[in-house]
C-alpha cells in the first residue's frame, strides 16, 4: 500500500504547479486550468486523508468541491467568453483598463 | 520489484521497437489523425459558440449525478425521508431546465 | 445497516429557505413574463428580504434567552452572532435592491436574473454566517462568490464590467483554492471539518503540528483574499471600479461582512489554541491594510475607486478589533459593519445618482458645486463621507471609537495608535470630494443633466441617513445588541 506522505507531496506538488501557473502563464484560459489543477490536488489530499483516517467526511467535501468547481467552470468560461467578445482576446496582460 | 520490472518492461519495448523496427516516413503517418487517415478539414476549424452552450449544461446537469450514487447505494435504509429529500433536489434541477428552455437557451438558432 | 437520520429542524432554516425560494421564484419570473410586469421583479424580491428579515428578527427556533440552537447534525447553528449578521446582509440586500430599481433600467440589465442572483448570494452570505462546519461555510462562501461573479460583469457591453469580472474570477477562485486547501490539511490533521470538534482535537491532542500551522496559515490567506487585506487586496480596486455600482455597493457591504463572520467564526471557535500564532499575523495585516488602503486611495480621482481604497482601509479598522478576539472586540466588530453598511451604501447611492446613464459623471470634478444644485444630496454625501471619516455625531465616530476602545483595553496600543494616524490621514481624501461640493463654484462650461431621483432611491437613501444618525446619535441600543450577539459565542 501506498503510505499517505506519497499523496500528500504529490498534491502539494500539484497544487504548487497551479499556484505558479497562475503567475506566470498570461492567458486566462490556461490561468483557470491551473486553479483547476489546485482544486484536484485539493480532492487528492481530502481522498488521502480520508481513506487514512477512515472517515467518510473527506469523501463528502470532495463531491462538493467538484459540484463547485463545475459550476465555477461554467461561469468562468462564459466570463472569459464575454470578454473575447468586446475585446477579442484572452491575454491577461492587455486587460488592462483601469489603473491607479 | 514489481515496479522495477514493470518499468524495465517498457523500456525494453521501447528501446526494441526503435532498433529493430522498420522506419518508413511519409507524408500521412505526420497527419494530426490517428492511423495515417486523411483529414477532411483542417483541426483548426472554429466551432459555433452554440457548442459550448450545450457542453456547459450538460456539465452542470451531469455532475449533479454524483449526489444520486450514494444515495442511491442507501436508498432502502433511508427510506421515505431520503426520498423526499432527493426529489426536492431534482425538482430544483427541473426548475433549472425549465429556466434555461424558456430563456431560449435550448434552440439551435 | 442502520442508518440515524440526524433530527432537522427545519424552523433553523426558514430565512433561508424563503430567500432561495423568492430567487427561484425572481428567475421563473423572468421566463414567464406574463404573470406580472418585468417593473415589479425589483419590488417581489424586495419582499423576499423583508420577509426573511422579519423571521430572523423574531429568532426563528431560537429561545428567549438567546441560547444557540444547533440542528442539522450540529452543521447549523442559530445564534445571535448569526442572526445579528443575517440582518445586516438582508439589510444590505435590501438597500441594494432599491438602488438598483432605476439603475438596471438605464442600463438594459432589468432581468430576474440580476435580483436572483443577489438572492443567491444573500442565501450564500447566511450560510457563511450560520454554519458550524467547513463544509457548511465553504458552500455559502462559494455560492456567494460565484454570484457575485456574474453579477460584476452584468453590463455585457460594458468592457470594464468584462474585465472587473474577469480579474474577480480569477483571483476569487485562486484564493478558493487556498482556503480549500486550509480546510483539506485542518481534516487531515484533527479528522473532523465541524468547528467544536477541530477546537476539541486541538486542545486535547499534541499541539502545534506543522500540518495544522500551514492549515491555518493557508485558512488565514484564503480569508484574507476575501476581506481585501494587504497583501491580498491587489483585486479590489479594479473590480470595485469596473462592477456596476449598485453591485460595488453590496459587494463592499454585505459579502465583506459575511467574510469576517466566517473568518471570525473559524479563528474563534476552531482555533483558539492557535491564538498566539494568528493574532500576530493579523496585528500585521491590520496595520498594512489600514495604511496602504488610506495612502493610495489619497491620489484617487475616480471617486468609486477611491471608495475602493477607502473599502480596504476600513477592513484593515475591523481587523485592528479582530486582534483583540474578545467579547468587546467581537461586538465592535458587529457594530461596525452594520454602521459601515449605512453609510458606504449610502455613499454609492449618491455616486450612483450623480453617474447618471452609463455611469460616465464618477469623477472628482462631477462633484463640484453640487452643494449650489443640490443642497440636499450635497449634505447627504456629506454626512455619508463625515461618517466614513469618523466624524461625530454619526455612526463611524461611534463604531471607531468603540474599536479603538476594544483594542487598548487588550493592549494593542500600538495598534490603536496606528489606527488613529490613519483615520486623520484619511480625512483628507473625504474632505477632497466635501470641498468640491461646497466650497468650488459650478463650473459653467460643462453641461450639467438634471439628477434623477426616483421614490426607491429616496427611501434607501432616507434609511441611510437615518441609520447613520441613529446609530451616531443613540447608539447605546445597538451596542448591547451586538454584545448579547456574542454571548452564545
Amino acid at each position: 500500500m501506498v503510505p499517505l506522505n506519497h499523496y500528500l507531496i504529490l498534491s502539494a506538488v500539484l497544487f504548487s504547479i497551479g499556484a505558479v501557473g497562475v503567475f506566470t502563464r498570461r492567458n486566462a484560459l490556461i490561468i483557470y486550468m491551473c486553479i483547476e489543477l489546485m482544486l484536484n490536488a485539493v480532492n487528492l489530499t481530502f481522498i488521502a486523508f480520508s481513506k487514512f483516517l477512515n472517515n467518510m467526511d473527506g469523501h463528502i467535501f470532495t463531491f462538493m468541491v467538484m459540484t463547485v468547481a463545475a459550476a465555477e467552470a461554467a461561469v468562468g468560461l462564459a466570463i472569459i467568453i464575454s470578454m473575447f467578445r468586446n475585446k477579442e482576446t484572452v491575454n491577461v496582460d492587455e486587460i488592462n483598463l483601469m489603473k491607479g | 520489484m514489481m515496479l522495477l520490472l514493470a518499468a524495465g518492461t517498457a523500456a525494453g519495448i521501447l528501446v526494441a521497437t526503435t532498433l529493430i523496427g522498420p522506419k518508413k516516413e511519409f507524408a500521412d503517418k505526420m497527419e494530426p489523425f490517428e492511423c495515417g487517415e486523411h483529414p477532411i478539414v483542417s483541426p483548426k476549424l472554429r466551432f459555433s459558440v452554440k457548442f459550448y452552450l450545450v457542453a456547459i449544461f450538460f456539465v452542470i446537469f451531469d455532475i449533479e449525478a454524483v449526489f444520486l450514487y450514494p444515495w442511491a447505494v442507501i436508498f432502502k435504509d433511508l427510506g421515505i425521508f431520503g426520498f423526499v429529500e432527493m426529489m426536492i433536489f431534482i425538482i430544483i434541477l427541473a426548475i433549472g431546465l425549465i429556466y434555461v428552455w424558456r430563456r431560449g437557451a435550448l434552440e439551435w438558432q | 445497516m442502520e442508518i440515524l437520520i440526524p433530527t432537522i429542524k427545519l424552523a433553523t432554516i426558514y430565512p433561508e429557505i424563503i430567500i432561495t425560494t423568492f430567487a427561484i421564484l425572481v428567475l421563473l419570473l423572468q421566463v414567464f413574463p406574463t404573470v406580472i410586469g418585468k417593473d415589479y421583479l425589483g419590488y417581489t424580491s424586495l419582499a423576499g428580504v423583508i420577509l426573511a428579515a422579519i423571521i430572523t428578527g423574531q429568532g426563528g427556533a431560537s429561545g428567549e434567552g438567546g441560547e444557540a440552537i444547533y440542528s442539522f447534525s450540529n452543521m447549523w447553528v442559530v445564534d445571535n452572532y448569526s442572526r445579528f449578521f443575517k440582518l445586516i446582509f438582508l439589510l444590505g440586500t435590501g438597500l441594494t435592491i432599491l438602488i438598483s430599481i432605476k439603475y438596471t433600467k438605464d442600463e438594459g440589465i432589468n432581468n430576474g436574473e440580476y435580483y436572483s442572483l443577489l438572492l443567491f448570494a444573500t442565501a450564500g452570505m447566511m450560510l457563511m454566517a450560520g454554519g458550524t462546519d467547513l463544509i457548511v461555510i465553504f458552500l455559502g462562501l462559494e455560492l456567494m462568490s460565484i454570484s457575485l461573479y456574474v453579477l460584476a460583469g452584468y453590463v455585457r457591453k460594458r468592457l470594464i464590467s468584462n474585465e472587473s469580472a474577469l480579474k474577480y474570477f480569477l483571483l476569487g477562485s485562486f484564493a478558493t483554492g487556498f482556503l480549500l486547501y486550509g480546510i483539506a490539511l485542518l481534516y487531515g490533521a484533527t479528522g473532523t471539518t465541524s468547528l467544536k470538534g477541530i477546537s476539541g482535537f486541538i486542545s486535547e491532542a499534541s499541539f502545534g503540528s506543522p500540518i495544522l500551522i500551514m492549515g491555518m496559515l493557508l485558512l488565514l490567506i484564503g480569508f484574507g483574499f476575501k476581506i481585501a487585506a494587504v497583501p491580498f487586496h491587489m483585486w479590489t480596486p479594479d473590480v470595485y471600479e469596473g462592477a456596476p455600482s449598485p453591485i460595488t455597493a453590496f459587494m463592499s457591504a454585505g459579502p465583506k461582512a459575511a467574510a469576517f463572520a466566517a473568518f471570525l467564526r473559524v479563528f474563534i471557535e476552531a482555533l483558539p489554541s492557535l491564538q498566539g500564532i494568528w493574532v500576530d499575523i493579523i496585528w500585521v495585516l491590520a496595520a498594512l491594510t489600514m495604511t496602504i488602503g488610506n495612502v493610495i486611495a489619497l491620489v484617487q480621482d475616480n471617486v468609486k475607486r477611491m471608495l475602493a481604497y477607502s473599502s480596504i482601509a476600513h477592513a484593515g479598522y475591523v481587523l485592528v478589533a479582530f486582534v483583540s478576539t474578545d467579547k468587546l472586540g467581537v461586538a465592535s466588530i458587529l457594530y461596525y459593519m452594520l454602521a459601515y453598511t449605512f453609510m458606504n451604501i449610502g455613499a454609492f447611492a449618491i455616486v450612483i445618482i450623480i453617474g447618471g446613464k452609463g455611469e460616465e459623471k464618477i469623477n472628482l470634478k462631477d462633484y463640484t458645486g453640487l452643494a449650489y444644485r443640490y443642497p440636499l444630496t450635497a449634505a447627504a454625501m456629506c454626512l455619508f463621507l463625515l461618517s466614513l471619516t469618523g466624524i461625530p455625531p454619526t455612526a463611524g465616530f461611534m463604531g471607531k471609537l468603540y474599536i479603538f476602545s476594544a483594542a487598548i483595553k487588550s493592549g494593542y496600543v500600538g495598534l490603536a495608535t496606528i489606527a488613529v494616524l490613519n483615520s486623520v490621514i484619511s480625512v483628507y481624501y473625504y474632505m477632497k470630494i466635501i470641498l468640491a461640493m461646497y466650497m468650488k463654484e459650478p463650473e459653467s462650461s460643462v453641461q450639467h443633466s438634471p439628477l434623477v431621483f426616483t421614490p426607491a432611491m429616496i427611501i434607501a437613501l432616507g434609511l441611510a441617513v437615518y441609520g447613520v444618525l441613529r446609530m451616531g446619535i443613540f447608539p447605546s441600543a445597538y451596542i448591547s445588541m451586538a454584545q448579547q450577539s456574542y454571548l452564545s459565542f
